[in-house]
């Protein structure tokens, strides 16, 4: 497996990826990077910035070479969008499991609008199904997430979609050792996947099991490409980088932030978003007047993933 | 009567950006929903009903049919002109006499369905979609309940994810690009 050598000289200690490389010698990037290919903007590449530290004209060198790179592979112009987190909004998630009928539209909805690979498979989004009346809040073990009936909902069973519930404190994010993934002001945790150097101990951390790997090259279909995408979110991923739900960033960030696309496609409209700091939004409605509950909640994460029963 | 949208844009100025809704002149909010899902060509109904006498008998319809055959809605109680209006039939009627048109048809629905009807307006039941800090479109009840039979229809589910054993890493095509250029230094 070509990603082999960066798990075995990861290192759980909280430094940068450039000290990083600096302690593990050079010989590391000169064993990343074949000879013949190692143009300048690769090279540029390599030794990017952290993005929390580039300054606004950094960020704009990095995307327009970036965007030139990916148009070129693409034949599809591609816009990559690095919109900050407006101040007052803290994003919030809520999922009605009195209604969710387990018809995985949001599934697909979310590897459409979010680029995952199509082959091999990668989904952000798994929808468990439990037989009514188990033990199931913190046991999501005594689950099936390969249901496939005629029809949908099941007697005797209910669903229940599962994807990254945005830790207030994520275990995720300490479990880095580049700090490639982080928390952001408006409290969407977010994967800068320059910086990811595979060793998936994020996806060891997380009790959720929300993180993806990238086993394989990931396969789009020039023409299914969403070329609408955030730098932290949507823009195609690699090999050996992790990657999950970013609640949409590209959509839901800025002056016009529309609806996550899951929330969207949703047929029964279980799945409800908004700014937990707007007291009229609908997500404090929801935490306010309906019975809440969120996963695993005596891991002290502090999801921002609020399920919730409307009847 | 319902707004055109110079006036809902007059009322969002007016109440000060109420996003997904508007204050009307009869100081009722009216929200932004998409058109009503009817059959083509079955709108307006006047198109036949005007001037045909309106029947309040409960009977077997030799037109809509399959109105009547699927009619499940609280049946024992309610037939027919109990929502629909019986001299203008392009209206529907609330149990105490108002006209209400299709475009609101959920004034109908939350006379009965009070609970529902605040977790709707709240946006709790039911679906948005546009901006979630900006302009959103509800759906009416009508885009998911049949009227005259509301039970939600169950559906197809797509496709479970594939089991681990079952991906397969094949190695890239020579025509096959790896998503990102960084790839390449992988
Ligand atoms: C609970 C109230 C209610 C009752 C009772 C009711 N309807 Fe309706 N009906 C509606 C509403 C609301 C709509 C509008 C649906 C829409 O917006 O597409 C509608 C739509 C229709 C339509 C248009 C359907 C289409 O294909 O687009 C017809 C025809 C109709 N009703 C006939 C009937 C007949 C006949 C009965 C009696 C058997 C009946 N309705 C009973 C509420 C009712
Ligand atoms: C193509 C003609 C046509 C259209 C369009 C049409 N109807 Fe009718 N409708 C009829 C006929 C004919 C009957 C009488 C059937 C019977 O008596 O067996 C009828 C009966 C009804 C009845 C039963 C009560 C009564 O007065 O007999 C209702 C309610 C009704 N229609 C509602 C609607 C609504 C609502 C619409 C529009 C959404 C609509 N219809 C559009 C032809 C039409
Ligand atoms: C006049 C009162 C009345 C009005 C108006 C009314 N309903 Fe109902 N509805 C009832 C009653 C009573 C029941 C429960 C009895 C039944 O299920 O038949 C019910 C049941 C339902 C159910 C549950 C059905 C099930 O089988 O689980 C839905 C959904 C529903 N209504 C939707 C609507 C919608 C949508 C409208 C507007 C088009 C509407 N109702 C208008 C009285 C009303
Ligand atoms: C986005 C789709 C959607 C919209 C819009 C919607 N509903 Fe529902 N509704 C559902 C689903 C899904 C259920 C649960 C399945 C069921 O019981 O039929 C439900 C259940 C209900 C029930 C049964 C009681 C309960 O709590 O389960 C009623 C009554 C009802 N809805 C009324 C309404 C009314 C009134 C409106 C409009 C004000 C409305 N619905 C709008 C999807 C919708």
């Amino acid at each position: 497996m070509e990603m082999n050598n960066k798990r075995k000289n990861c290192r759980p200690r909280k430094i940068s990826r450039r000290g990083f490389i600096q302690g593990t010698a050079l010989g590391l990037a000169s064993l990343a990077i074949p000879v013949g290919s190692a143009d300048a903007s690769v090279w540029e590449a390599f030794f990017q910035k952290h993005f929390r530290e580039m300054n606004d004209d950094e960020k704009k060198a990095v995307i327009k070479r970036m965007e030139k790179e990916y148009s070129e592979r693409y034949g599809r112009d591609l816009t990559i969008k690095t919109t900050n987190a407006e101040p007052g909004v803290l994003f919030g998630y809520g999922l009605d499991l009195s209604r969710c009928i387990g018809c995985r539209r949001c599934v697909y909805a979310c590897v459409r609008e979010n680029n995952q690979s199509r082959d091999p498979q990668i989904h952000w989004i798994s929808v468990l199904e439990f037989e009514k009346g188990e033990k199931w809040i913190n046991d999501l073990e005594g689950s099936d997430k390969y249901y496939n009936p005629d029809e949908v909902p099941e007697d005797g069973f209910f669903y229940m979609p599962v994807q990254c519930q945005q830790c207030e404190n994520p275990p995720c994010v300490r479990a880095c050792p580049t700090q490639a993934t982080w928390k952001e002001p408006d409290g969407i945790v977010v994967i800068d996947y320059n910086w990811c150097i595979g060793c998936r101990y994020c996806m060891a951390a997380c009790p959720y099991g929300a993180r993806r790997f990238n086993w394989g090259h990931p396969r789009i279909a020039r023409s299914e490409l969403n070329t609408e995408t955030h730098y932290l979110g949507n823009r195609p991923r690699s090999v050996g980088v992790v990657e999950k739900c970013t609640f949409c960033i590209q959509r839901t960030r800025g002056e016009n932030g529309r609806y996550p696309a899951c929330v969207e496609i949703c047929p029964v409209g279980a799945r409800k978003f908004g700014n937990l700091l707007d007291p009229d939004s609908e997500i404090r409605y929801i935490i306010e007047n309906k019975r809440v509950f969120r996963l695993k909640e005596d891991l002290n994460t502090f999801p921002k993933f609020y399920y919730f029963f409307a009847t | 009567m319902y707004m055109r949208p110079i006036l809902i844009l007059a009322f969002l100025v007016v109440t000060g950006g109420f996003f997904g809704s508007a204050i009307a002149d009869d100081g009722i909010p009216r929200f932004f929903v998409p058109p009503p899902p009817f059959s083509e060509g079955i709108f307006p109904c006047s198109q036949c009903h005007e001037g045909m006498p309106a029947n309040h008998e409960r009977r077997e319809l030799s037109f809509h049919s399959e109105i009547d055959e699927s009619f499940n809605h609280a049946k024992e109680q309610r037939w027919c002109l109990d929502c629909h209006n019986a001299n203008d039939r392009d209206k529907l009627r609330s149990v105490s006499g108002q006209l209400i048109t299709f475009e609101e048809s959920y004034f109908l629905c939350g006379q009965c369905h009070g609970t529902i009807f605040r977790d709707w307006k709240a946006g709790v039941h039911g679906k948005r979609t546009g901006e979630w800090n900006g302009k959103r479109t509800y759906r009416l009840c009508v885009h998911c309940h049949n009227p005259h039979s509301p039970r939600f229809k169950p559906l197809k589910p797509l496709p479970p994810p594939l089991k681990p054993n079952e991906i397969q890493h094949r190695k890239l095509n020579d025509d096959e690009i790896p998503l990102n250029p960084i790839g390449d230094i992988r």
